[in-house]
């Protein structure tokens, strides 16, 4: 009987390890971009997440753009949406602000412009928090779709154990897979994505090579931004959020694009699911208010054990 | 204290008099009782800024979890009135007990950690910190009153008299500052965050001092947390372990000027009444408009002045005047090493370092001798920084073994091995860039270990022996790159080092200064300096070097005098290639 409970439970957070796990992963990819290839600290990844989940929310329930989509399509569809707009939030804030410290005006300086891009996208997320709490107002609110009530029930597998899939999870599961795979693609093969690829590598070497790395910059962080965003809009479907949401999240885009090894869209991808896993897992020993703790410890094993490669600056040349 | 700050701190304290005077007689005709809270927030917000600018401003460490300290403060006051009916006048210095030990257990292992890594990482101590309260129910709490005793509990019901005790607390934060700023502590701050690696070569221990600073931050930020909840008697985990607050002390800082003790003043004195008034006259309507403030005030000052007002205004207005030239101290007299010709001081042995598959340095061995200039030469990718690297403890040898007058240097950290006695140089000048010429060098005396006026006298010698004693004020991103190349060498003299490893110390110069560096380097072997120098300049070394030590591909391929090696065919071919000494024997 026990061993029914302990396998149903087990069964229960391999499912959710894997659905939530790939949606963090396309966050992570997200956050990838930016600070795995660009590397460009950035502080207000989780408020693009935020305004992804906004967005979505506009679109889908609160603006009714979306409405006529009826209540199973337009939430996936609004997360889809959502990416658009993040994206050109994302191109703005570079061009006007990140763009000042970071790519060619810091390559080459002491600390890469670390310190300025720390700042200034802590200044970002203070305002896009606080801001949103004058915009958005302080309730939580939730994309609704009866789909996040509902669920697939997978057995009974052993005796009575069963799986339960909630159907909004599978569903932006799904999409999230679609969009990474659509991505990597894109970024793999195109001629486009090999541009930004290699603008955001070595702006100095992408230059020579004839590359508008101005721009391609822009468009890389703005797709970053977007990526994230799309990943927002599928959790707004299953979780309630307010503006304050993306704390929660950046320690976690953090931990997975390091786990997956800085410079590696796909390794983000596989950071972000190991992390989600982790989560998962310790919902069966911790309670839920421990739970984002957990990730916050998990992070700074990550950080501390795992040396090779983090430690931005001890790799230099004496 | 160090030489010469004296008037510099004297200043200090005389600014901060003043200060505090007006500021309270400013709070005597304020009768509002809510301008009078914002007055006692101003000193608060302002000493939490000090606190943070001991780590984050001197020592560059920049941390985005400040608020660990801050709210492990204010719990503890909070519950140790609740649960133990303890007075917050003994509750305070318990929690700065407790914000000590914390910076202790925090900086343990986050030191291992650098840069934009320190500083996410951080991030995450007082939100873990948060849920855990927030788990263990102490979503809110309040401190209850004691009106039996009031004064003992710190209740007065005059608010202006917290106002008071936040500008005694200030002012204790202020003088604890000057005195860091203003002594070694200070200095070898400065110098790792502007170079950590060229600090520890100068054989001052980064990790410590960090530590150290980390541990004052944190005791004062504890103390400042604690007095917060004094005064606003409900805390909340968010209150006080929120994003909010850490990045409160990050704002003023920066915005006031980062570095400086007034910086963290001038910020709160600007920031707190403008985002307090703003969030009471507009926050029903404007939610958050102080979160926002905040932001619009960080970027805008990141942009426009990075370094922050004070120094943008002082830069401006009060251009400091130069510095004298020298100060009025006689040199330390060194009397020449004894040299024992013919005696090994450094012995090198079987060495080994392997980058993955390429094995930078693989089975080198060589020894100098006392008195002697040991010129190490060889094709680019050789593997002679390397060889420093692993020498003086910035790389881990994987095999060999290193003695430096019979004792073992290898396993050593950096500044472990500067102090056995081996100064260093870098291929690429490591600077202090915003410290002046003496100050450079004043850390590398630190470094040796020296007494503040002793490591004055030590310096101004080093600075006499290389010929820059007219150069010490001027700050050293200002000096040409043959007095840098001279500034680093008197920072490695100053810690009166028995052996010098120089790294391409003629690279970029003319063959005038070329000549004149020369000159410099020769007269410390007069003096009994033992030198291991790497230099590509073959006409230079072949007039300074006593002998030569040839790599290639990580191997010692030839040692012997000068005329020998330039003529060994082997060596010829390394540099040359085989097509070259064909044609030449053809």
């Amino acid at each position: 009987m026990d061993l029914e409970i302990l396998l149903e439970n087990v069964l229960n957070a391999v499912t959710a390890g894997i659905t939530i796990g790939c949606i963090y992963g396309l966050m992570c990819i997200g956050l990838g971009l930016i600070f795995g290839i660009m590397r460009i600290v950035n502080f207000a990844q989780g408020e693009l997440l935020m305004l992804g989940m906004f967005a979505s929310f506009y679109l889908v329930t609160g603006g009714k753009v979306l409405s006529f989509l009826g209540p199973y399509w337009g939430p996936f569809l609004g997360a889809l949406c959502a990416a658009p707009l993040v994206f050109a939030g994302g191109a703005l804030l570079h061009k006007f602000l990140i763009s000042r410290v970071s790519g060619l005006r810091t390559a080459g300086s002491l600390d890469e412009g670390h310190f300025g891009q720390l700042i200034v996208t802590l200044g970002i997320s203070l305002i896009l928090q606080n801001g949103g709490q004058i915009v958005f107002g302080s309730t939580p609110v939730a994309v609704r779709t009866p789909l996040s009530a509902e669920a697939y029930l997978v057995g009974p597998i052993y005796g009575g154990a069963t799986v339960f899939l909630n159907k909004a999870k599978v569903i932006a599961f799904g999409v999230a897979i679609l969009v990474a795979i659509v991505l990597y693609l894109t970024l793999e093969y195109t001629r486009l994505g090999k541009a930004l690829r290699a603008a955001a590598d070595n702006p100095t070497a992408a230059t020579y090579m004839g590359i508008e790395v101005d721009s391609a910059y822009r468009i890389a962080f703005g797709l970053g931004a977007g990526i994230t965003a799309i990943a927002g809009g599928l959790m707004a479907t299953y979780i309630s959020f307010g503006p304050f949401v993306g704390f929660d999240y950046v320690i976690i885009m953090y931990s997975g694009v390091v786990l997956g090894g800085m410079g590696s869209i796909l390794g983000a991808f596989w950071g972000g699911l190991t992390v989600g896993f982790v989560q998962q897992f310790s919902a069966l020993i911790l309670p839920p208010q421990l739970q984002n703790a957990a990730i916050f410890v998990v992070f700074l094993m990550i950080v501390l054990l795992r040396p090779q490669g983090l430690f931005g600056r001890s790799a230099e040349r004496a | 204290m160090r030489y010469g700050t004296g008037p510099q701190l004297t200043r200090g304290l005389a600014t901060l008099a003043i200060l505090a005077v007006a500021y309270l007689v400013l709070t005597l005709f304020v009768k509002n009782s809510y301008y009078q809270l914002i007055l006692t927030l101003v000193p608060v917000w302002a000493l939490f800024g000090v606190s943070w600018n001991i780590l984050s401003g001197y020592g560059g460490q920049l941390s985005f979890g400040h608020a660990s300290f801050f709210g492990i403060g204010a719990y503890t006051v909070t519950l140790a009135v609740v649960y133990w009916g303890l007075s917050p006048w003994l509750g305070i210095p318990l929690g700065m007990l407790l914000g000590g030990l914390a910076a202790i257990a925090i900086g343990t292992p986050t030191f291992r950690l650098r840069g934009h890594y320190f500083a996410l990482s951080m991030l995450a101590y007082p939100l873990a910190i948060l849920y855990v309260l927030q788990y263990l129910g102490f979503q809110e709490v309040s401190i209850p009153m004691h009106r039996d005793n009031p004064v003992a509990f710190m209740e007065f019901s005059e608010p202006r008299i917290y106002t008071l005790i936040a500008v005694c607390l200030l002012v204790g934060g202020v003088v604890v500052s000057l005195i860091i700023e203003n002594s070694r502590f200070g200095l070898a701050l400065l110098a790792i965050r502007q170079n950590e690696l060229a600090a520890e070569a100068a054989g001052i221990n980064a990790r410590l001092w960090k530590m150290r600073s980390l541990v004052v931050s944190g005791m004062m930020a504890a103390v400042v947390g604690g007095f917060y909840a004094r005064v606003l008697l409900v805390i909340t985990p968010d209150s006080v372990f929120g994003m909010l607050v850490s990045a409160q002390a990050v704002v003023v800082t920066l915005f006031g000027g980062v570095a400086s003790v007034w910086g963290p003043l001038i910020g709160a004195a600007i920031l707190v009444p403008l985002a307090e008034t703003l969030q009471a006259e507009l926050g029903t309507y404007l939610p958050g408009i102080q979160g926002v403030v905040y932001g619009f005030a960080i970027i805008a000052i990141m942009l426009l002045s990075p370094d922050g007002l004070f120094w943008t205004l002082r830069d401006r207005w009060f251009k400091p005047k130069a510095a004298a030239p020298i100060p009025d101290v006689a040199p330390m007299a060194i009397a020449p090493r004894a040299v024992r010709p013919g005696v090994p001081l450094l012995v090198v042995e079987n060495l080994s370092r392997a980058f993955g598959g390429l094995k930078a340095v693989s089975e080198v061995g060589f020894s100098v001798a006392e008195g002697e200039i040991l010129g190490i030469i060889g094709p680019n990718g050789a593997g002679k920084t390397t060889l420093f690297n692993v020498l003086n403890g910035v790389l881990t040898a994987d095999e060999g073994s290193a003695q430096i007058a019979g004792k073992q240097m290898l396993g050593k950290k950096t500044f472990e091995v500067c102090r056995m006695g081996v100064g260093r140089t870098f291929q690429v000048v490591r600077s202090f860039p915003r410290l002046p010429v003496l100050d450079n060098v004043i850390v590398g005396a630190y470094g040796a270990g020296l007494s503040d006026r002793d490591a004055i006298a030590a310096a101004v010698r080093a600075l006499h022996q290389v010929g820059l004693q007219d150069q010490s004020g001027v700050s050293a991103g200002q000096l040409t790159n043959k007095q840098l190349r001279l500034m680093e060498l008197a920072r490695a003299l100053a810690g009166n080092p028995r052996l010098l490893l120089l790294d391409e110390t003629l690279a970029g110069l003319g063959r005038e200064e070329c000549d004149s560096v020369l000159k410099v380097l020769a007269g410390l072997r007069d003096h009994g300096m033992t030198i291991c120098i790497i230099e590509h300049t073959m006409h230079a070394m072949m007039r300074l070097a006593d002998r030569f030590v040839v790599l290639d591909h990580g191997r010692v391929l030839a040692t012997g005098l000068p005329r020998a090696v330039v003529e060994d065919t082997t060596v010829i071919e390394a540099y040359l290639g085989k097509k070259w000494l064909a044609r030449q024997n053809a």
